[in-house]
């Protein structure tokens, strides 16, 4: 064949020497494209391929009281993952750890939330697996390849339920606070703070997440534990030094007479909380490794509300201790002095246009001077300062003294009170013509369309009992809310102090007086339209020159002056600490003073229309029904 | 002169090498985090290359005309044992889904179509030795598009598409040093770019201008320019009706091809996983036996098909380029071979195995970087699997001989 001379060969040859040359260099160019070019895309793609982020959970900053005495710490715990490549394989993993230990099936459903939410992620099983589990799942590892244990810190309450309304709980964020980005940095099974002090300051305290990563293979299977990526240690969050007492708020819990519903905090004069207490309360520690569905289900239902927080969240008629915010008042316009004597002396009732309001004491307290009136809580003194005050004034003033706004306690959750800002108010709730100007005498005795917190209650007296001027009430740090404001002269407060004493020496708390420690205080009887009028008595210490406010709420406890002997005893526990063994308080029973309550307690504060509320007898109500 | 002393040190040394290099990266990827089929395969592939090298012996002791004698019944074994695959075939490996092997009693005994490829080398050569000029016009080739025309329909069929786009590099390759004009090789190409333009009617008819420009400037026969133009219009015609008839996998792995990030999980996770093992390398590899995407069985049958994934990994570009090296230089040594010989038939064989050798080289290596479709082909000297070293031996002593004889004829070297 003629295709075989050499020299058509060599031509050939020489050919087929450059095809080879262009298909080796075309393959070479492509490796060197995605060897050289790319390959920082493809060293990434190839870690994504085979590492897993598995966040490491800081420990939470711990609660400390004004002392250092620890009032939420950390203790060690192991919380227990399985990583699995799809669902199949994960129910699977699953139904094979729940043989080794227990996982309720509320529990499991949770599990396959948590791994639907990021299938990449090993997903958390079990938040609080004691040793002795994670040693029997270690054994049977083999069994268990998505396995991951990891040591977690878990938080831990010391004194449980008495601080309870001050440190809240913590508990896993919600699919909903992640969608609406509630808890900045917050993921999936991250726990957060979710009442108290855990969900306020919650920022401070949950740390910042760490990261390790596991390695794992093309089926998603766990290869390698450690070591696969230098990890990122988590950081512990801050702690936070509060100003609680920690030995009195436990004490305030010892004493809280068992099954009554209330509220007690304690101050400082400048504004910081000692104790905050809330009955009934629940123990935190039951939230710690996820609540189970009955314990929680028992607490929300529970008709006395335990996870309320009635001395922030509790809205009641403020009574008698109102009675001060009027006389302030009237005191500031110059309508009176201490030694001033209303027209009508009190013969046990006010006769008012055709309709007669009672007072209090059917016996009558004759004439008395504003320190009189204020001792004896009289009301018909109080009907007469309110119609020389005026409504206009009196709704005016209640404003500007701040009982339209919340005390700013840096709690999450406080309710705002319900003050009307002008007589529009009125008119809008019962039209034009529903009412009439008679609420002005109601209003003056702390009834009628007012309703306060315990807290924005203390804080008024926080004012009497320092300069006329409350800062925001705090836990942690001074809060920025404006201050309340008084408006009265030193002498004047020196009078409302003196007159607050008269309380205590011969007035309606005198069973409670003591000659060690002069305490001056205010009582009150909150109608309540639902069944036993609820008691309030707030008091401070020394009444010269006080240090310490405490305000406390008892529902159902048909007059202040039961509840006096708790607020004394509260002081002289901070004044005396545990060795006021003196001549004890009679402590009233539950049965004593609380009618099986049927209704919860933030639907026990009455708004009454205006002519109700007028015709009934203020502090021993019967016409509310 | 003993012919054992005029053995090709060149080509001996470049198989070596590869042999080495290929067992090293074999070795390799047997060391995964979780067992897989690729676990202490190189110690089998040992025995294999010990076998191949028995074969390339046995090669290597017989004469090319004994060959050219033995092409047709040997052709005529190959077609039989392809038709026989066809009918009572089962799939196994990485080819699952096919009917590639033989079986006999339940125990595979190879994949004939590696045989087969030997075989067309032989007969094709027989063929373009035995005229008397180069062929000169398009009918003059359709003796040889038959020979590899028939096993290349037999293995569509199975249907393994990497096996016969390899007897179509070995028909153009053996054509080409045939002394057949590269201008009449394109028009016998041409119905497969109409093929694969018609899925685009703009480029479908672009392409025909194209065509028609050329026909007309080469001045064919005008029976055959007109036979070439209506296949053409016909494969135009037909290209979709063929899409259809593809299977689903043949479709997803040309869809994927064309467009990469179609189907990440599906059809292209190989492709994908092969180039992310490849970037992932660089310029210096993560290291003999440390390349965490084979550990971790990313890769994909990272001992067969993929295994120059392996090498991009753990050796980089680096380790690239010197398998691309020395596979290229044993190729050019063949190119010299081929050119020297004292007769046309043992230079077409000789030319033949290289085109068969650059078909898998090119198709294998390319297809792990997404350069060509993924298809089922193995790697020369670094895949595991007995049927192709064994081929792969055979052609080799092939090779040898041929290059010991011209070196014994006294033909002048170049």
């Amino acid at each position: 064949m003629t295709g075989h001379a050499p020299t058509a060969l060599d031509a050939r040859a020489e050919q087929a020497r450059w095809v080879l040359r262009l298909a080796f260099l075309v393959l070479a160019a492509a490796f060197f494209k995605t060897q050289v070019l790319d390959h920082e895309r493809y060293r990434l793609r190839a870690e994504d391929n085979r590492l897993r982020a598995v966040p490491l959970t800081p420990a939470r900053g711990a609660i400390l009281d004004r002392y250092g005495r620890v009032i939420a710490e950390n203790v060690p715990g192991y919380s227990v993952k399985l990583l699995a490549p799809d669902r199949a394989a994960f129910l699977e993993a699953l139904a094979r750890l729940a043989t080794i230990v227990p996982v309720d099936s509320a529990g499991q459903a949770d599990a396959l939330r948590r791994f639907r939410a990021e299938p990449y992620l090993p997903a958390l099983v079990l938040r609080d697996a004691t040793p002795e589990q994670v040693a029997r799942l270690e054994e049977r590892r083999v069994l268990l390849p998505g396995l991951v244990v990891e040591s977690e810190p878990k938080r831990h309450y010391p004194a449980g339920a008495a601080v309870s309304h001050v440190v809240g709980y913590v508990a896993e964020v919600t699919d909903a606070d992640l969608r609406a980005q509630r808890y900045r940095g917050a993921i999936v099974g991250s726990l957060v703070g979710k009442a108290g002090l855990e969900l306020e300051y919650d920022s401070v305290l949950r740390g910042t997440q760490g990261m390790r990563y596991i390695e794992v293979n093309a089926r998603g299977r766990l290869v390698r534990e450690d070591g696969a990526a230098p990890p990122r240690p988590p950081v512990t969050g801050a702690s936070l030094r509060t100003t609680i007492d920690l030995d009195l708020q436990r004490f305030v819990d010892s004493l809280w007479p068992r099954g009554v519903r209330g509220a007690l905090v304690a101050m400082t004069t400048d504004g910081q909380v000692l104790a905050l207490y809330s009955a009934p309360t629940y123990d935190p520690n039951d939230f710690i490794g996820g609540i189970s569905a009955e314990r929680w289900a028992a607490l929300r239902d529970d008709p006395a509300k335990p996870l309320y927080n009635r001395v922030i969240q509790g809205r009641y008629p403020p009574a008698s201790p109102f009675k001060l915010a009027v006389a302030a008042m009237a005191l500031r316009r110059g309508l009176v002095r201490f030694d001033t004597r209303m027209p009508e002396p009190c013969t046990g009732s006010l006769r008012v246009g055709n309709r007669v309001f009672r007072c209090w004491d059917p016996r009558g307290h004759g004439r008395l001077d504003l320190t009189g009136a204020i001792a004896q809580s009289c009301d018909v003194y109080f009907y007469q300062l309110g119609q020389k005050l005026g409504l206009e004034d009196l709704l005016a003033d209640g404003v500007a003294m701040g009982f339209q706004e919340r005390s700013g306690v840096d709690l999450e959750g406080e309710s705002s009170p319900v003050f009307p800002g002008d007589v529009k108010y009125f008119d809008r709730r019962y039209g034009p013509r529903g009412w009439s100007r008679g609420v002005v005498l109601n209003l003056s005795i702390g009834q009628g369309e007012n309703d306060q917190t315990l807290i924005n209650m203390a804080r008024f007296y926080l004012a009497l009992a320092s300069t006329g001027v409350a800062p925001a009430p705090y836990l942690v740090r001074p809060q920025a809310a404006a201050p309340m404001r008084v408006d009265l002269t030193p002498a004047q407060l020196a009078g409302m102090r003196a007159a607050l004493l008269a309380v205590v020496e011969r007035g309606t708390a005198a069973g409670t007086r003591r000659t060690d420690l002069e305490v001056a205080g205010k009582t009150g009887t909150a109608q309540n339209a639902h069944g036993a009028d609820h008691g309030w008595f707030i008091g401070f210490a020394p009444a010269e020159r006080p240090e310490i406010v405490v305000g406390a709420i008892m529902e159902f406890a048909e007059h202040g002056s039961i509840v006096a002997p708790y607020v004394v005893r509260t002081i002289r526990r901070w004044y005396f600490g545990s060795s006021d063994h003196g001549r004890g308080v009679r402590l009233l029973t539950p049965d004593d003073v609380a009618p099986a309550p049927s209704e919860p307690a933030d639907s026990a504060a009455p708004v009454l229309p205006a002519d109700t509320a007028a015709a009934g007898t203020p502090d021993s109500l019967e016409g509310a029904r | 002169m003993n012919r054992t002393f005029r053995l090709d040190r060149g080509i001996l040394l470049a198989l070596a090498l590869l042999l080495a290099y290929g067992v090293l990266v074999l070795y390799s990827a047997g060391q995964t985090d979780v067992p897989t089929s690729a676990n202490g395969v190189w110690e089998k592939q040992l025995v294999w290359i010990l076998i191949a090298g028995a074969a390339a012996f046995t090669a290597f002791r017989v004469s090319p005309r004994l060959l050219e004698w033995a092409a047709p019944p040997l052709y005529a074994l190959g077609i039989v044992l392809l038709l026989v695959t066809l009918v009572v075939g089962t799939g196994a490996g990485t080819a699952a889904g096919t009917r590639s092997w033989l079986a006999v009693g339940g125990v595979r005994i190879g994949q004939p179509v590696e045989l087969a490829k030997l075989a067309t080398i032989l007969m094709l050569a027989r063929w373009l030795a035995g005229r008397r000029a180069a062929p000169r016009s398009l009918r003059e080739l359709v003796p040889g598009c038959v020979i590899a025309g028939v096993p290349f329909l037999l293995v569509l069929k199975q249907p393994d598409l990497g096996s016969a786009i390899v007897f179509a590099g070995i028909l153009f390759a053996m054509l080409f040093w045939g002394g057949t004009r590269p201008w009449l090789l394109f028009l016998l190409a041409t119905p497969v770019f109409s093929l694969l333009l018609a899925f685009n009617v703009w480029t479908w008819g672009l392409w025909c201008v194209v065509l028609g420009l050329l026909l007309w400037w080469w001045r064919p026969f005008l029976l055959e320019g007109i036979t070439v133009a209506l296949v053409n219009i016909v494969m135009g015609f037909t290209a979709l009706p063929v899409w259809r008839s593809l299977a689903p996998y043949q479709q997803n792995r040309l869809l994927t091809f064309l467009n990469p990030g179609l189907d990440p999980q599906g059809a292209n996770y190989q492709a994908i996983q092969s180039k992310v093992a490849i970037g992932s390398g660089g310029w210096f590899g993560m290291g003999w036996l440390e390349g965490p995407q084979k550990r971790l069985v990313f890769l994909p049958a990272q001992h067969t098909d993929f295994v120059f994934s392996v090498v991009g990994e753990e050796l980089g570009f680096l380790g690239v380029t010197l398998a691309l090296l020395l596979f290229g230089y044993l190729l050019t040594r063949l190119i010299g071979v081929a050119r020297r010989t004292t007769d046309p038939f043992s230079g077409l064989v000789v030319f033949g195995v290289a085109g068969l050798i650059l078909t898998h080289v090119f198709e294998n290596v390319g297809m792990t970087v997404s350069l060509m479709p993924i298809t089922g082909i193995p790697l020369p000297f670094f895949s595991y699997g007995g049927s192709f070293l064994v081929a792969s031996g055979l052609a080799m002593g092939m090779v040898l001989r041929v290059a010991a004889d011209a070196v014994a004829s006294g033909y002048p070297q170049r």
